[in-house]
C-alpha cells in the first residue's frame, strides 16, 4: 500500500484510497465456507480421541486417549488393512510414475504432426471417464462368460480367467486399469516441458554426433529432470492415501483379504457400521503418515537434488 | 520435420524412430479398444454381444439397448440429476474461486499471506470423512440437494490456478488506472478481472465440470433418495451390483433374451454416460495443457 502511493506524483496521492475493507467483503464468503467445511471436520478430529456418543455431542463425550489408535495398529485386522494400503501404493508408484515419462519422450520424438495429436487426444481421453464406467466396463469386458476377454481367451483354446475372482489378480487389475486411465494425461506436464527444452542444446548434441537414444538420455532427460522430482514427491505422498472411489467399486467377498485398505476400511467402520471414534483414528493415521512421508521425501529430494517443493 | 529426414538418419536412429512409432501404435490400440468396443456393443444384437461375436464393430446393428436406456425411469432421473448438480455445483465453483482468487492475487489486500496460508493448509490436512459426515448431519444437509452442492463449493487447488492466472497475466497497471478513475475494487472484478480470466474460466469449468459428472462418491456418502441420486449411483447398482430392472423390458420371452438384453442396456448406459464429457472433449483438450501448465506453475 504505502510503497504505491510514494511512486504517484503528488496530487494523484489522495485518489488512492484504502479499499481493504472491500477485498475483505469480497473474500468473506469463501473464507466462512473454508472454516464450516474444512477447519470445523479438522476440530471433528478430537472425537479419535474420545468415546463419541450422539446424546452427549463431541465435546460432551468421554476422553479415551489413544485407546482406538491402540486397537487401529494391535487388531489383526487393520494390520491387514495398512499392508494392502501399502503394496498396493508402492505397486502403483512403481507402475504408475515411470510410464508417463515414457510416453511424453515417445510422443516427443514423433515427427509427424498428424499421428502425434491423434496419439495425445486418445491417451487423454479415459481420464475424463468416471471411475464408475471404468470398472463398469472392466466387468463387463472380463466377465467370466460373456466378457470379450475371456471370449478371446477360449478361442485360442485357454482357459478362462475369472479376473474378479482372483485375489492374485486384483492388485494388478487396479495398478494396470489404472494406467489405462491416466498414464497419457499424467504425461501432459512431462511434453509441455520437453516442448522448454532449449533447440540449441539439441542442435548441439546432433552436431557432435550424439544419436537420438544419447540426445534422450543427456539431453531431455536432465532437462525435465526438476519436474520428474516434484512429481515424484507427489507421488510418494500418495502411497498410504490410496482414494476409495475405485477400490470400493472393484471390491467383493472373493477378493477383500487383498482389496481392504484403510480408507475402505474407515468409511465401512465409521459410517456404515457408526463406529465413529475408531474409524477417525484409522483416517488421522493415515493423514499424519502421508504429511510426513510428503516431509521426508522433500527432505531426500532436497539433500539430494536440490529441487524440493518448500 | 523428422521424417522427411528419415533417410539421412544413421541406422541405429531408423530403427529408434520404428520402435518409438511401434510403441505409441501399441498404446493407442490398447487405449482406444475398449472404448470402441464398449460403442460398439452397445449398438450391437444382445446374442451376438454375449456370444462374443461382436469384436470390433457392430453385429446386426440396434437401436434396442438405446430405447432400453431411455425406457428406464431411474436412468432418465438419475441422467437429470447429474446434469442439475453439474450445472447448479460448477457455477457455485467458479463463483467461488473468483471471489477468492481475485483478493489473494492483490498486493493492496493486507491479509492475503496470511489468508493463503489459511487456504493452503486445507490442502494438506483434512478431517476426513468421519468428522465431514457428523457435521453434513448436523447441518441438516444429509439426504438433501445442497449435500451435493455447498460441500465442495470451491477446490483450494484450483483456486491457486486462477489465482496465479490473475497474477501473471493482468498487468498491475490496469489496477492503478482503474482506481484512478474511481475504480472500487468490487467493480473491477466485474468488469475488468473477470472478462479478463475468460481462459483460466475455460479451464476451471473443465475440471470442476468433470468431477461434478464423475463424482460417485460424495452421493453415496450423503444420499439415501432415489429421487436425488445421481446418473454414477445409478450406473453402480446396474454395473457393479448388477441390479437391472427387467420388468420395463417388454419384448422378454426367453431367459438368454433376458440376459442379452441386460448386457446390452449395460454397455448402453455407459455410452449415455460418456455422452456429455466426449461431447466436450474437443474443445476441451485445447485448453488441457494449458491448465496443466499453469498449475504447475505454483508448484
Amino acid at each position: 500500500m504505502a510503497n504505491n502511493k510514494k511512486n504517484l506524483p503528488a496530487g494523484k496521492k489522495n485518489k488512492v484510497k484504502n479499499y481493504n475493507w472491500q477485498f475483505w467483503l469480497i473474500i468473506a464468503v469463501p473464507v466462512i465456507y473454508a472454516f464450516i467445511f474444512a477447519y470445523i471436520p479438522m476440530g471433528g478430529i478430537i472425537i479419535a480421541f474420545k468415546d463419541y456418543s450422539i446424546r452427549k455431542g463431541i465435546l460432551g463425550s468421554d476422553w479415551v486417549g489413544l485407546k482406538y489408535f491402540i486397537q487401529f495398529l494391535t487388531s489383526t485386522n487393520s494390520v491387514l488393512v495398512i499392508k494392502n494400503t501399502l503394496i498396493l501404493g508402492v505397486y502403483t508408484l512403481i507402475v504408475n510414475f515411470p510410464i508417463p515419462i515414457l510416453l511424453a519422450i515417445a510422443i516427443n520424438e514423433v515427427g509427424n504432426r498428424f499421428f502425434k495429436k491423434t496419439v495425445q487426444m486418445v491417451t487423454y481421453a479415459p481420464y475424463f471417464i468416471s471411475v464408475v464406467v471404468l470398472v463398469g466396463m472392466m466387468m463387463q469386458m472380463m466377465d467370466l462368460r460373456s466378457g470379450i476377454i475371456n471370449v478371446l481367451l477360449t478361442k485360442i483354446g485357454l482357459n478362462p480367467v475369472n479376473f474378479f475372482g482372483d485375489p492374485g489378480l486384483f492388485r494388478s487389475l487396479y495398478v494396470w486399469s489404472g494406467v489405462w486411465q491416466t498414464a497419457g494425461y499424467s504425461s501432459i506436464i512431462y511434453v509441455a516441458a520437453l516442448s522448454g527444452v532449449s533447440p540449441e542444446l539439441q542442435e548441439a548434441a546432433i552436431v557432435d554426433g550424439a544419436s537420438r537414444v544419447k540426445r534422450i538420455l543427456h539431453v531431455d532427460i536432465p532437462a525435465i529432470l526438476p519436474t520428474i522430482i516434484i512429481m515424484l514427491i507427489f507421488r510418494c505422498a500418495d502411497i498410504v492415501s490410496i482414494g476409495m472411489d475405485k477400490i470400493y467399486l472393484m471390491q467383493n467377498s472373493m477378493n477383500a483379504s487383498v482389496s481392504e485398505v484403510i480408507s475402505t476400511f474407515v468409511y465401512k467402520v465409521g459410517v456404515v457400521n457408526a463406529n465413529f471414534g475408531f474409524s477417525t483414528a484409522a483416517g488421522l493415521f493415515q493423514s499424519v503418515v502421508s504429511f510426513a512421508l510428503l516431509v521426508l521425501v522433500n527432505q531426500i529430494c532436497k539433500k539430494i537434488t536440490e529441487t524440493s517443493l518448500w | 520435420m523428422r521424417t522427411s529426414k528419415f533417410r539421412h538418419m544413421s541406422l541405429g536412429d531408423q530403427l529408434f524412430t520404428f520402435l518409438i512409432y511401434l510403441f505409441l501404435c501399441i498404446i493407442l490400440v490398447i487405449i482406444a479398444y475398449p472404448l470402441l468396443y464398449v460403442i460398439s456393443a452397445s449398438f450391437s444384437d444382445p446374442q451376438a454381444v454375449i456370444s462374443g461375436e461382436v469384436l470390433l464393430f457392430p453385429v446386426r446393428p440396434t437401436l434396442r439397448g438405446y430405447e432400453a436406456v431411455f425406457k428406464n425411469r431411474k436412468i432418465l432421473s438419475g441422467f437429470g440429476n447429474s446434469i442439475f448438480y453439474l450445472v447448479v455445483g460448477t457455477v457455485i465453483n467458479l463463483v467461488m474461486t473468483m471471489l477468492c482468487a481475485y483478493p489473494l492475487s492483490r498486493k493492496e489486500f493486507t491479509a492475503r499471506g496470511k489468508i493463503s496460508l489459511f487456504f493452503v493448509f486445507t490442502m494438506y490436512f483434512s478431517g476426513g470423512m468421519v468428522p465431514s459426515y457428523i457435521l453434513i448431519n448436523k447441518l441438516g444437509m444429509l439426504n438433501t440437494r445442497w449435500a451435493m452442492l455447498i460441500p465442495m463449493a470451491m477446490s483450494t487447488y484450483n483456486m491457486i490456478i486462477c489465482r496465479t492466472y490473475m497474477v501473471n497475466s493482468i498487468p498491475d497497471e490496469l489496477y492503478e488506472a482503474s482506481q484512478m478513475d474511481g475504480c472500487t475494487p468490487f467493480k473491477y472484478l466485474l468488469h475488468v478481472v473477470t472478462p479478463l480470466c475468460k481462459p483460466i474460466l475455460a479451464v476451471l469449468t473443465l475440471y470442476y465440470g468433470v468431477s461434478r459428472w464423475n463424482d460417485y462418491f460424495t452421493a453415496m456418502l450423503y444420499l439415501y433418495d432415489e429421487q436425488l441420486q445421481p446418473l454414477t449411483i445409478v450406473m453402480r447398482e446396474i454395473l457393479i451390483m448388477g441390479k437391472v430392472d427387467m420388468t420395463q423390458v417388454t419384448d422378454a420371452s426367453a431367459v438368454s433374451k433376458l440376459q442379452g438384453m441386460s448386457e446390452l442396456l449395460k454397455y448402453s448406459t455407459i455410452v449415455v454416460a460418456c455422452v456429455p464429457v466426449m461431447a466436450l472433449y474437443p474443445m476441451i483438450q485445447k485448453h488441457l495443457v494449458k491448465g496443466v501448465m499453469i498449475g504447475a506453475v505454483k508448484g
